[in-house]
């Protein structure tokens, strides 16, 4: 037998709110702790008790972080879901199941090993009542710790870590985990290829993070002082944890007084008008959001542009149209976003694909909403949001905030007039004045009305068309202010590009074709505008392939309306939508199809 | 030339000429917005003039004109009221309102709005009717009210001040455009409270409600308010001088040592009693009139500031100093 070493993947399929979230995380962070790196990701349903879910830990020594479709390893406690859990297995492979699940039938396959475990009756012998089916799911980790060669002592770190605060809580845990490790000594022998070995140099300094944590961060180092936010999947947390921050860093310790005014708004309606007034009145202002809350912004949004606002929106996006899968990925609120609002409407949208990218983006999104005085759109996904992700440690920002064009009560007094929506500088950015500004020609009236450079009520056709192309200009400034896009460019004839979390099925897909002789350079789209490298990689390649996980090829499309005539039919869509994340073999597919024959590529 | 106690001369208290109809009792209340904030001495740059849309929302630039003005979105000035307090706890913020950005489109950011006590000055010039797009009925219209071509309203009415006295609110009132005896002291009074003040101010429409058979008309108006007391505003340190019978006043102290002093016309008004405010609003209805006066007030609920326990410096003058993690503790963070 082959030995796989530190290279497979574990499927945990449980049920909803057993608690086994933190027995997968335990084992995540066990892993993590040899040196080896893992990809974990949650497939949970949108539920608070009783359905099926999965929680999928991919093993890799080359540190890939996306989706595996090849599931090595089962862990099967959810008899819901067990024929079609053990179907997932990949040949070869292993089940961990509760011993009293049939085998016969579907669930009988010659071409797996099986390791029963009388789950149920090692918890009734072990555990009281109402702590039975949370140590449970503790007991699986030790039956997969030794099977798979890590020792106690790393078991009781991870737990250590996972209930910090509570000892009691550790204690049991890993009473609960021993009874595992005990039974897999005693009564299952080992006739599987996976096994763990400590290695060095992937995960030395590395931390776990989330998308949702680390935008947070982005907003505490970003100066945001005013959040609005309404509770929904998968975004919640965002703002959850920008709470907890705030709650400690922004307090002063000797008066209570906090830096920050968080509110938890009655609908997003009213998040986004809470954000755009106190944007208006000059704090950095956010809210974050998802697909459904999105549509419900769509009127303020429009406001914001036209009345030029600074904002920052978080779209963690999910599985839509409509409610759609609210717990599934996908990327499919890239042109809505883009548009937002009816009219005439462009907005900046920021496209992270790694936790450390949602960090960066939070800060620019503030410094860029302020320098451009409109809504910036940060459009992460429930995959980044909320799955956890190796990272560096994030860098401490070195650069002041950039809050863009004000004029304060000494330019006032300088200046012989000012007008607010006036271009003096030619590049579409107005100057404005905050409210409180102490100096008679400070005020000015905002309105979502047509308006003249002096902010007056205006209807004559050439003012409108005017200010319309002015926000035009302000719209083309940014496409060399927003983050750059990442090019890997060595001349290939076919390229990729890719944004968001479809890169990390990117580069495992790039390195698997690179290994069979086919190389593909790569532009990671960050940001829109299209900045003017991207019609210029474009340019430089025959094929370029955009992959995305949305249904409507929405950044194709987007790029097709913007791009000159004769590069529009060098790029070819690549669509995933299913709502786990894309896997490598979703774009190693399509782009081998198309190579090898292009004419059957989809337009 | 004659100023006010900061100094400053009535005019800076003026804006744009209007542009609602002539009679309009919109342009009544702005009148009595500008002798309010004049006597009052509200500075300018500190005064946010928040508004919707509607003839009602149009009106904030025809006062104070030096002040930042912000015509936002159909029904939510609360939101954008909210965010702009936030941001600048030093702001006068006063919001502009009609009764269908505030009663149907708009009804769920009031109620939010008075549930959070947001530190505002809220204006609903009701008229009962949509203006703008030319005489449909608002939710504030009574049953049986007719439109001028004789459709009548069979919907139940939203009655706002009986709404935000049942959602918490902690000063309501009730008055008529063309009574400036009582309007301009429950404006200044509100602007003292520390609190979301709501002001609901019938406001006949000299185009589409001022026939008979409406209920918001000029001459049903006056046939039918029932003064529930009269409102003097006392700025902060100034006597209290009470020349009344006993028992025929009541005083409030409002945030910062102003007070409200209400004469009562009503004998048995007690501004202070939730539950006496909502039946006598009741009471009045069931009858056919408007009760007005300063209905109810509770100065002693923090606002949403202080519930907040925000920083006194506004939001939007904090610097990376104050916001960012320290260098000490960001290292600790990913230790």
């Amino acid at each position: 037998m082959q030995r796989a070493i530190n290279d497979f993947t574990i499927r945990v399929a449980t049920v909803n709110g057993s608690g086994s979230q933190s027995s997968n995380l335990v084992l995540t962070n066990a892993i993590f702790s040899l040196g080896i790196p893992v990809a974990p990701k949650n497939v949970f349903p949108s539920n608070i008790e009783g359905l099926p879910t999965w929680f999928d830990v991919r093993v890799t020594a080359r540190g890939y972080q996306c989706r595996t479709r090849e599931i090595d390893l089962l862990v099967g406690l959810n008899a819901a879901t067990w024929r079609t859990d053990v179907a997932s297995v990949k040949p070869g492979g292993a089940i961990v199941h509760e011993a009293s699940y049939p085998i016969a039938g579907d669930t009988l396959r010659d071409d797996v090993v099986y390791y029963a475990v009388p789950f149920n009756e090692l918890a009734k012998a072990n555990f009281d009542g109402t702590l039975r089916k949370y140590l449970l799911n503790m007991v699986y980790v030790g039956v997969l710790a030794e099977l798979l060669g890590i020792d106690e002592a790393t078991i009781e770190a991870a737990i250590g870590k996972q209930f910090k605060s509570k000892p009691k809580a550790v204690a049991t845990n890993m009473d609960a985990a021993r009874v595992g490790f005990a039974y897999a000594r005693e009564h299952l022998t080992k006739n599987d290829p996976y096994a763990l070995e400590r290695m060095s140099g992937r995960t030395e300094g590395r931390l776990f993070m989330d998308g949702n944590r680390a935008a947070a961060l982005g907003c505490v180092m970003g100066g945001c002082t005013v959040a609005a936010w309404y509770p929904i999947t998968p975004s919640s947390s965002l703002c959850e944890n920008f709470i907890a921050l705030t709650e400690k860093y922004r307090v002063n310790k000797a008066t209570g007084e906090k830096n920050v005014a968080i509110v938890q708004a009655e609908d997003e309606l009213a998040a986004i008008g809470m954000v755009l007034g106190a944007g208006w009145a000059g704090a950095r202002a956010m809210t974050s959001t998802s697909g459904p809350g999105l549509s419900l912004m769509a009127e303020w949004a429009g406001y914001g542009y036209y009345a030029e606002i600074p904002a920052v929106i978080f779209d963690v996006q999910r599985a839509g149209p409509s409610t759609g899968l609210p717990t599934r990925t996908m990327q499919a609120d890239v042109s809505f976003a883009y548009h937002l609002s009816h009219g005439d409407t462009k907005h900046i949208v920021l496209l992270p694909a790694t936790v450390n990218d949602a960090y960066e983006m939070a800060m620019d999104a503030f410094d860029l909403a302020d320098r451009f005085q409109t809504p910036v759109f940060v459009l992460s996904d429930l995959d980044l949001g909320m799955n956890s992700w190796i990272t560096e440690p994030f860098a401490y920002p070195e650069r002041p905030f950039d809050r863009g064009k004000v004029l304060d009560a000494a330019d006032l007094a300088k200046a012989e007039s000012w007008g607010r929506y006036r271009d003096v500088d030619h590049d579409g950015i107005p100057y404005r004045t905050l409210p409180g500004t102490d100096h008679p020609n400070a005020g000015y009236f905002t309105r979502g009305t047509g308006h003249d450079e002096q902010a007056r009520y205006s209807e004559l056709p050439d003012v409108w068309q005017r200010g319309l192309d002015r926000l035009t200009r302000k719209h083309d400034t940014a496409r060399a202010a927003v983050p750059k896009p990442i090019v890997e460019d060595d001349g290939q004839p076919a390229a990729i590009l890719a944004y968001g979390t479809t890169h990390h099925a990117v580069v495992e897909a790039r390195d698997i074709l690179r290994a069979d002789g086919i190389a593909v350079d790569y532009l990671r789209l960050r940001a829109l505008p299209f900045a003017p490298e991207v019609a210029a990689f474009i340019a430089r390649h025959e094929r370029v392939y955009v992959v995305e996980q949305n249904r409507d090829a929405q950044l194709y499309t987007l790029l097709r309306a913007e791009l000159p005539n004769h590069l529009v039919s060098r790029i070819r869509s690549i669509r995933h939508y299913n709502g786990v994340p894309i896997d490598a073999h979703a774009i190693i597919d399509p782009l081998l199809a198309a190579e090898r024959e292009p004419a059957v590529v989809a337009e | 030339m004659t100023v006010n106690i900061i100094g400053l001369a009535r005019d800076v208290y003026k804006g744009l000429p209007t542009t609602l109809c002539a009679g309009c009792g919109h342009n009544s209340i702005t009148n009595h917005l500008i002798k309010a904030l004049y006597e009052y001495g509200v500075e300018p740059h500190r005064l946010a003039k928040m508004s919707g849309i509607g003839c009602s929302s149009k009106t904030p630039a025809y006062f104070v004109d030096q002040a930042h003005g912000f015509n936002g979105v159909h029904g939510r000035m609360p939101s954008a009221a909210t965010g702009a307090k936030l941001a600048n706890r030093d702001l006068v913020v006063l919001g502009i309102s009609g009764d269908g950005d505030t009663a149907s489109i708009g009804l769920g950011q009031f109620a939010h709005l008075v549930r959070r006590n947001l530190d505002c000055t809220y204006i609903v010039e009701n008229n009962g009717v949509y203006g703008l797009t030319k005489g449909q009925f608002s939710a504030t219209a009574d049953i049986g009210s007719t439109l001028k071509n004789g459709t009548v309203n069979e919907y139940a009415m939203i009655d706002v001040c009986g709404l935000a006295i049942e959602l918490g609110a902690t000063f309501v009132a009730r008055s008529f455009s063309g009574d400036g005896k009582q309007l301009v002291p429950l404006i200044q009074a509100a602007i003292a409270h520390g609190g979301t003040a709501i002001l609901d101010i019938i406001s006949p429409c000299v185009t589409f409600n001022d026939h008979v058979g409406s209920t918001k008309s000029y001459a049903y108006v006056k046939d039918h308010e029932m003064v529930a007391n009269m409102p003097d505003f006392i700025r902060p340190k100034e006597e209290i001088t009470v020349d009344y019978e006993p028992g025929t006043t009541q005083t409030i102290e409002l945030e910062g040592g102003a007070h409200v002093l209400l004469r009562k016309i009503d004998a048995t008004y007690d501004a202070t009693d939730r539950i006496g405010a909502l039946q006598a609003i009741h009471a009045a209805r069931g009858k056919g009139e408007f009760l007005t006066g300063l209905l109810f007030v509770d100065a002693t609920v923090p606002d949403l500031c202080e519930k907040e326990r925000m920083t006194a410096t506004p939001l939007k003058d904090l610097g990376e100093a104050e916001l960012r993690i320290g260098r000490e503790d960001w290292a600790k963070l990913f230790a």
